[in-house]
């Protein structure tokens, strides 16, 4: 038996004709293969998934520093996501809500007679206290059951203070997954922040905004850091250690880079219409793709200031941390891994373990869509389920005053087929033959997979990391990065090697079986001898 | 840090602050791994679970298993029915628990599914069980979905019986399994036949043995909590916490409790030890008597480098009060007392404590507060340790104030879980982490010709 039908073996049959089209054995090495993604979870199996408010809150707006992002609904999902997702953030301007948790704590008054009164109180109160220059404000479940004008609220609120305010109706049970929650913040943000402010971009600056990169373990740091040395601009990042002040005017770049293509590929596209920029799929996990992606934005913007001092960056980085590297590819060689994350980290995380000459041989995501998986070239084939249809498609429109072009369309063409302009080829792609790959992964199938595969090392997340270790895989977790980091770029990527090489090398591994378990220590004497 | 918090105090009347509480749900959960073999299911959209099992897993540093019934939007407008009944099929199927607890969220409450109606139209395989209980996210806070889901329990499952079984139920109150743990260890000591319930030791600290277990070998069997219905007697631990599930015990089965606080603390373990012993007729044993005598001891000694100094306590309400009766033993003020649970009772005990040392007009003691307020108070006037929370830490930090951490949750320490604060013992452990606090500090503080190498 294949390993995919060991997996499904014990399915009852509904579970089963559900599942088999999540979980998918690659037959050829980058060969993609049509997997099914995005749909309803089954009711009771233990799922990873969050929800469409952790999708917009927790992931996409939770990491913007200068705003103050309401939870409207009872105390819960508000207090979950207060300083749990390690977003950093640095306090240049003294106005670091990051700290904080804003809630409007519904009580049972309030959902029977309604939370807008005390919502606009709430906002009143924030003003008045911290006099923040933009208010976020984020729907739970119960709001949108109860009917509560969110949107007439922030239109309110806008007028009585003079202040920007936006809200984002992403109650749970929106969408199937977090993955709502992005296309929701995506499009907030699209309508109201960018390109609301009125920088002017500088020609041959080569500005790049930073896409889809949330500064968890400050990653977007580490990367920022690279691409400033080389001589590049970073103007924003989103959202990670981002600010609204600086994504007002994030029209003005010159490129987009985009990081984790499931959460803001939306962002990416419109402003490519609205303005004009183009995006590039950059990865900067891992040695080789870290380079990769440097050497395409060198051909993008074609300046050989830029070209050389690409090269010079990539020498020095890869040199700085080359010796401590190869103990760890040592210590790592022919180990095997299984990596489970949300929407694009499993597909980045490949390389570098290559790199370290681990082999994946279990990949899944949580939140992923088809095109995650297989590429860009299957989005026109997606049908949209009644699910998906439900979040809101916003349509822009090209701003004839802000919209400008870097390169030309005939240049366009031309870099088009040599980098991964407006592309992204999936995750497929990059695994071989027989690995498997699993969407919307659940409890039973990664202990399933555990038993099967019995991987080296585990990539994961909170929720099974525990599971793992008692297991005896070692574990950790590629959410928060087990509060360590960062892991992108060369120096990020020593940093990962050392922390997968504690995991798997800790003693207390050797410590788990007790030595009485397999020594006798019972002393008999055999016929009564004396 | 904290930087934007502003010393002066305003009234606010809707926004919430750094709250120190969360929802109902949690707590629900968390009782709910309290049963052997018993899947957590919660009624909801799959945020609500994904959030809680991942803050139990970073409590407890252990997996929090639990299920969802997924609500898509559909099911918001149809009613969640469909969805509970497939996810208990698939849990049965699938993960093969003995019992399946379900907890609503603000979600199925706004829409007023009705689980007790769905439950009975399930076909549950024989021999297994399904319950549920209300924890509405907009009433109350965790610790009211801790209490609501033990009485779902006890009203599902408790039975009524007309001979007296002899137990003694114990309920620990929202506590670690470190602490049921010692809790059952004095109750042994003094010769009780005892059932706890819930008891989460054996299942939130199960030992590592290279083996997945999805049910460990921890936690309160159904058939135990049957026989709650004729216990002899209940020993319920949190004034707060233990009102609901004493009334439905005694309004279904008859049965009496004696509700009192958490043993935390010299006198409030006293107390626990008598109520045992009252009921069980058996000698306190010199080992008990010993510890006592040990702490007592500890405590004299060290008497002087705590006395006089103000202590701001936050968390859960009996947690607060447990901890507020132990520092006052060491003669220390309990300068803020502060739970954001909303319950008026919290006050009123607060105060008889406080009086008791005549102390109350020195102290702030708020219901229904939250970490912002307890913040702009320190900042108007300070205090010389933190005991709490692991969010309190944002407060230490900003205003250079030691920290002790205790009770739920506790997010960014380890081996916490498994150790007591109640009981001597607990009390013992207390005892060195908040003179070890106080004292480390003011090693780091003081000037070199100060530092004493004999404290």
């Amino acid at each position: 038996m294949q390993e995919r039908e060991k997996i499904l073996d014990n399915y009852t049959a509904k579970v089963f004709k559900n599942r088999k089209d999540h979980i998918v054995q690659l037959e050829e090495s980058g060969a993609s293969q049509e997997i099914a993604a995005n749909s309803r979870s089954v009711p009771g199996m233990m799922i990873n998934r969050g929800c469409c408010y952790a999708g917009c809150k927790g992931v996409v707006l939770g990491p913007l520093r200068d705003v103050v992002t309401i939870t409207h609904g009872p105390v819960g999902c508000g207090f979950y996501s207060w300083g749990t997702r390690r977003n950093k953030a640095n306090n240049p301007d003294g106005r670091n809500f990051i700290q904080y948790c804003f809630t409007t704590d519904m009580q049972e008054s309030d959902i029977v007679f309604g939370g807008e009164k005390k919502l606009k109180q709430a906002i009143k109160e924030a003003v008045e206290l911290f006099h923040p220059e933009c208010i976020l404000i984020c729907s739970t479940c119960p709001i949108g059951l109860i009917g509560d004008d969110i949107q007439a609220v922030a239109t309110w609120a806008q007028e009585a203070f003079k202040i920007q305010c936006v809200a984002f109706s992403c109650e749970g049970y929106r969408g199937v997954s977090q993955s709502a929650g992005h296309h929701i913040a995506n499009n907030g943000l699209m309508k109201h922040i960018i390109g609301t402010g009125n920088a002017v971009a500088h020609a041959g600056k080569h500005t790049v905004n930073i896409l889809g990169e949330y500064n968890i373990g400050g990653d977007g740091w580490e990367t920022s850091r690279v691409l400033k040395r080389i001589g590049y601009e970073v103007l924003n990042v989103f959202t990670g250690d981002g600010s609204y002040e600086g994504i007002k005017d994030s029209h003005i770049a010159d490129l987009n880079l985009v990081m984790c293509h499931r959460s803001i590929n939306y962002i990416a596209e419109m402003m490519k219409t609205k303005y004009g920029i183009d995006w590039l799929k950059v990865n900067c996990i891992g040695i080789a793709e870290t380079i990769h992606s440097l050497r395409e934005m060198a051909l993008y913007f074609n300046d050989p200031v830029i070209s050389a001092k690409t090269e010079e960056v990539i020498a020095e980085e890869y040199a700085a941390i080359a010796g401590d590297l190869e103990f760890y590819k040592e210590k790592l060689a022919g180990k095997t891994a299984g990596i489970f994350v949300g929407g694009s980290r499993t597909h980045h995380y490949q390389s570098l373990l290559k790199e370290l000459g681990v082999k994946t041989v279990i990949g899944g995501y949580e939140f992923a869509h088809r095109d995650d998986y297989e590429g860009r070239d299957v989005l026109a084939d997606i049908k949209l389920d009644a699910d998906s249809k439900n979040i809101e498609e916003i349509t822009v429109t090209k701003d004839e005053a802000k919209y400008r072009l870097v390169i030309d369309q005939e240049r366009f063409e031309e870099l088009k087929d040599q980098i991964a302009l407006e592309e992204y080829k999936g995750m497929f792609r990059d695994m071989d033959a027989g690995t498997i790959t699993v969407d919307d992964f659940n409890h039973y199938e990664t202990e399933k997979l555990i038993e099967i595969f019995k991987p080296d090392i585990f990539y994961s997340g909170i929720k099974d990391k525990y599971m793992l270790v008692k297991s005896g895989t070692p574990s950790r977790q590629l959410h928060s990065y087990d509060y360590s980091g960062p892991y992108s770029c060369f120096q990020g990527a020593l940093n990962f090697a050392r922390d997968s090489y504690m995991a798997i090398y800790a003693p207390a591994w050797g410590l788990i079986a007790a030595p009485w378990k397999t020594t006798s220590t019972l002393m008999g004497k055999i016929g009564g001898a004396q | 840090m904290l930087d934007l918090t502003p010393k002066e105090i305003t009234e606010r009347k809707a926004l919430r602050i750094n709250p120190c509480k969360t929802c109902q749900p949690v707590g629900a959960l968390y009782c709910a791994l309290g049963v052997h073999k018993c899947m957590p299911h919660s009624h909801g959209s799959q945020g609500c679970v994904s959030y809680h099992r991942s803050v139990l897993a970073r409590h407890f540093k252990e997996p929090a298993i639990a299920t969802t019934s997924s609500f898509s939007e559909g099911a918001c407008v149809f009613g969640g029915g469909s969805n509970v009944k497939t996810a208990v099929k698939n849990i049965f199927d699938i993960y093969d628990p003995d019992i399946i607890a379900c907890h609503t969220t603000c979600l199925s409450e706004t829409i007023g599914d009705d689980l007790n109606t769905y439950i009975q139209q399930m076909d549950i395989p024989q021999g297994k069980y399904v319950i549920h209980c209300n924890t509405p996210s907009y009433v109350g806070s965790h610790v009211n979905g801790f209490f609501n889901m033990m009485a779902g329990f006890i009203e599902y499952l408790a039975e009524k019986a007309d001979t007296c079984n002899g137990k003694i139920g114990i309920f620990p109150g929202f506590v670690n399994p470190g602490d049921m743990r010692e809790m059952k260890r004095i109750a042994g000591l003094v010769k009780a036949d005892y059932i706890m319930f819930p008891d989460t030791s054996g299942v939130m600290d199960a030992p590592i043995t290279g083996r997945y277990e999805m049910y460990p070998k921890g936690g309160t069997t159904i058939a135990n909590i049957k026989k709650l219905g004729a216990a002899r007697k209940i020993i319920a631990l949190g004034e707060i916490t233990e009102q609901e599930p004493c009334m439905v015990l005694k309004r279904k089965c008859g049965i009496e409790s004696n509700i009192m606080p958490l043993p935390i603390g010299i006198t409030n373990t006293d107390e626990y030890i008598m109520a045992l012993t009252r009921l069980t007729n058996a000698e306190v044993p010199y080992s008990l008597e010993e510890e006592r005598g040990q702490i007592v001891d500890i405590m004299l000694d060290s008497s002087a480098y705590v006395f006089g100094k103000k202590v701001a306590i936050y968390g859960d309400p009996d947690t607060v009060l447990g901890i507020a009766s132990l520092v006052l033993e060491m003669g220390m003020i309990p300068k803020y007392m502060l739970t954001g649970t909303p319950m008026d009772a919290f006050a009123k005990k607060a105060k008889t404590l406080l009086d008791k040392y005549g102390v109350y007009d020195q102290c702030k003691v708020k219901a229904a507060g939250d970490l912002f307020e307890l913040h702009q108070w320190i900042k108007n006037e300070t205090v010389d340790i933190l005991i709490g929370t692991t969010y309190g830490k944002q407060i230490a930090k900003a205003e250079d104030i030691p920290i002790v951490r205790a009770g739920f949750p506790v997010l960014d320490r380890h081996a916490h879980a498994l150790q007591p604060i109640v009981g001597y013992k607990g009390a013992l452990r207390l005892v060195e982490m908040i003179l070890n606090a106080i004292l480390d500090k003011q090693d780091r503080i003081c000037a070199d010709e100060d530092l004493e190498i004999v404290l």
